[in-house]
């Protein structure tokens, strides 16, 4: 249904199926994660970041290509790798930035971290750090949005490791039954943690190749450019909201960064890292608004504001006091923390 | 008012929740057209649709994952496992994502989910379809385990599960299942939860059991009255979150405790009450805490099935031993 065309990405403005409005937004979207995770990734190394976070460097278009193409009143679901999808639906930088650092300002006030960012008021229902498990909830999304009447569509984002999952097939099986509207998306970055997924896979294409195994069409994108995100976002989100069923699509990507914190990325070959690079979204997408006309001042503004974005939201999340102790015993059950009957 | 068996009393309770509140959906294998395999579910796609009483495909990772997503959404979905034994696919679900939403979240998503799966032996059926193993769910914080021994306690407890805004898995003693009856009334008026009942009183022993063991317990309980022994009979009913204070007061005043459960003894829900006895009512007991469980065994096929749970010889052998000190 959606060629993947990785090599010639270049088209007239003449046909142009995309406004300059919308690149600026996905121009935004993508220099506020890019600029974010640096933060993230800096805040770490001046260990206000505990525990691990999972950084989405080299994966910004998927995230802004979906948020982009997605109303208010949409969900997302997440893995732990979720801080750009979390960012790209609105939720407040200074709120994420703060969960990352586990401060009071935080989406959750500091309870749930990096891998379980969650802001239902807009829209991202969750984000959750075992692989496969957030598939099917994603359907229990759907199916709600069916039974009730509501036409907003789920998205559930994922990693090519959870391919080879059960969850992965179940869900996938189940809202194709019943015609569920919802968007299974695979973020492919060619590993899964350290090892190779074409190495564990029985197919070279993890998730397109068995979309016909579910009567779907195969879709696979190249997902560090954000108009082909947006453009098969566009059409699987309107397929889904009138009632014709979920779609699979496979995002190819490549993470700069490591799986997590601890992870150095030595496994990769030589020069895979560099080559990727000259594809990187962000380079792609500066090119591509220089193609489309887009003055470099307007383009530099925004990166300009993405940052100071960034700074101010440090700053507020720094200030913000640690939670207080009794977090860790409260909201345990509806009537109470885990000791009001200990 | 009539006879119902818990079968009937399940099913008559889904009904009302289903009719009461169009969010309750009702999911799992079989449970559609064929009603289930205990017929729990029956008739209930007829009267309310296959939108809302819906086959799923034999997948219980998804059923359950199915079920949190509609539950974070303000749903309460009543999902089937056909049997305890193929619950283990959905502890993912229940320990990892269920039972933290609310806490992880800060109360922005809860989880108004019930898990409901027939447990226990005593029916003439294969391996993985008997066991107990109730206590591993009593461990998950956040999740709350109920167990109903009556049709009337099954009534107003499964309606309770319902309408309860937390995850709720609730086991069925299938041994139970059509026998006895009990008078059920359709009141749509749920129990609480967290109560045990105190379903017999007596001043010498206090009895503690949950599910199907309590058919042995209160005819072990008759056989001891008739020697000049009363007993005490305590159905915990919510084991997570457990309510102590009806067992502790009851021991307080018998002094003797004994614990029965079908489950393996080893890490059964028993030692988690013999150590809060041991540390809240020690000085009131007048002989040691006791437990008559199944075996640290798996649970075995037909032949050997009434050898592997507890007797009502073995409760009164129990019984008669505290009576033996002091």
């Amino acid at each position: 249904m959606v060629a993947a065309d990785t090599t010639n990405r270049s088209q007239s403005a003449a046909n142009d199926d995309i406004s300059q409005d919308e690149r600026l937004e996905l121009w935004r979207l993508q220099v506020e994660i890019r600029h974010c995770e640096q933060r993230a990734y800096d805040l770490f190394l001046q260990n206000l970041v505990k525990g691990t976070s999972h950084l989405s460097l080299g994966q910004e278009g998927i995230a802004a290509g979906f948020a982009a193409a997605m109303q208010p009143d949409d969900k997302s679901f997440c893995t732990y790798r979720g801080h750009a999808h979390t960012l790209a639906r609105g939720a407040p930088m200074d709120a994420v930035l703060g969960e990352l650092m586990q401060r009071d300002c935080g989406l959750m006030r500091g309870k749930g971290g990096s891998m379980h960012l969650t802001s239902a008021e807009h829209g991202v229902m969750g984000s959750y750090a075992i692989i496969g498990a957030h598939l099917p909830m994603a359907v229990g999304s759907a199916w709600r949005a069916q039974y009730m009447g509501h036409d907003d569509v789920s998205v559930v984002f994922f990693g090519d490791g959870t391919t080879n999952i059960g969850a992965f097939h179940e869900a996938l099986n189940y809202a194709a039954v019943f015609k569920l509207p919802v968007l299974f998306v695979c973020e492919n970055n060619l590993y899964m943690e350290y090892t190779p997924i074409g190495q564990i896979t029985a197919v070279e294409n993890p998730a397109a190749d068995r979309a016909s195994a579910y009567g779907l069409d195969s879709i696979l994108i190249d997902g560090n450019d954000a108009d082909a995100v947006f453009r098969t976002a566009r059409e699987c989100i309107a397929k889904a909201r009138a009632g014709d069923g979920p779609s699979l699509i496979e995002c190819k990507t490549y993470r700069h960064s490591g799986h997590s914190r601890a992870d150095p990325g030595k496994y990769r070959p030589p020069g895979e890292l560099e080559r990727w690079k000259e594809n990187d979204p962000i380079k792609v997408y500066r090119a591509r608004l220089a193609e489309f006309g887009i003055g470099e001042d307007v383009v530099q503004r925004i990166d300009d504001e993405a940052l100071r974005k960034v700074d101010e939201a440090t700053e507020t999340a720094k200030a913000s006091p640690l939670p207080p102790e009794e977090i860790l015993t409260t909201d345990v059950y509806a009537n109470g923390g885990w000791a009001w009957r200990n | 008012m009539a006879e119902l068996t818990m079968v009937e009393a399940l099913n008559l309770a889904l009904a009302r929740a289903m009719a009461d509140d169009e969010t309750v959906l009702v999911l799992g294998e079989d449970i559609g057209r064929d009603g289930g395999v205990f017929r729990v579910t029956d008739g209930l796609i007829d009267r309310f649709g296959p939108e809302r009483v819906r086959d799923t495909p034999l997948a219980e990772a998804m059923i359950a994952g199915v079920s949190v997503g509609l539950a974070a959404q303000h749903m309460r979905p009543v999902a089937e496992i056909q049997f305890m034994g193929f619950l283990y696919p959905a502890i993912d679900q229940l320990v990892n994502h269920a039972s933290r939403l609310r806490t992880r979240t800060r109360g922005r998503l809860t989880c108004p989910m019930v898990l409901r799966a027939p447990f226990g032996g005593g029916i003439h059926a294969p391996e993985h379809h008997s066991e107990s193993m109730e206590a591993m769910l009593a461990h998950i914080p956040g999740l709350r385990l109920v167990i109903p021994s009556s049709p009337a306690r099954a009534y107003g407890l499964l309606l309770a599960a319902i309408r309860d805004s937390d995850p709720v898995v609730f086991l069925e003693p299938k041994r139970l299942y059509r026998a006895p009856r009990e008078e059920v009334f359709d009141s749509g008026e749920a129990l609480p939860l967290d109560q045990p009942f105190v379903l017999r009183e007596g001043d010498n022993v206090t009895l503690v059991t949950w599910g199907a063991m309590l058919k042995e317990t209160l005819e072990a309980a008759e056989r001891l009255a008739a020697a000049g022994a009363e007993c005490t009979v305590i159905d915990v009913a919510t084991l997570k979150p457990l309510e102590m204070a009806p067992i502790l007061e009851s021991v307080g005043r018998t002094g003797r405790c004994v614990i029965i459960h079908e489950a393996p003894l080893t890490g059964g829900f028993g030692g988690e009450i013999a150590a809060r006895l041991a540390d809240q009512g020690l000085l009131g007991l007048l002989a040691p805490v006791t437990r008559v469980a199944g075996y640290d065994a798996v649970m075995p096929l037909p032949r050997l099935e009434e050898h592997y749970m507890p007797s009502v010889d073995r409760i009164v052998t129990a019984v008669e031993r505290v009576m033996s000190f002091g």
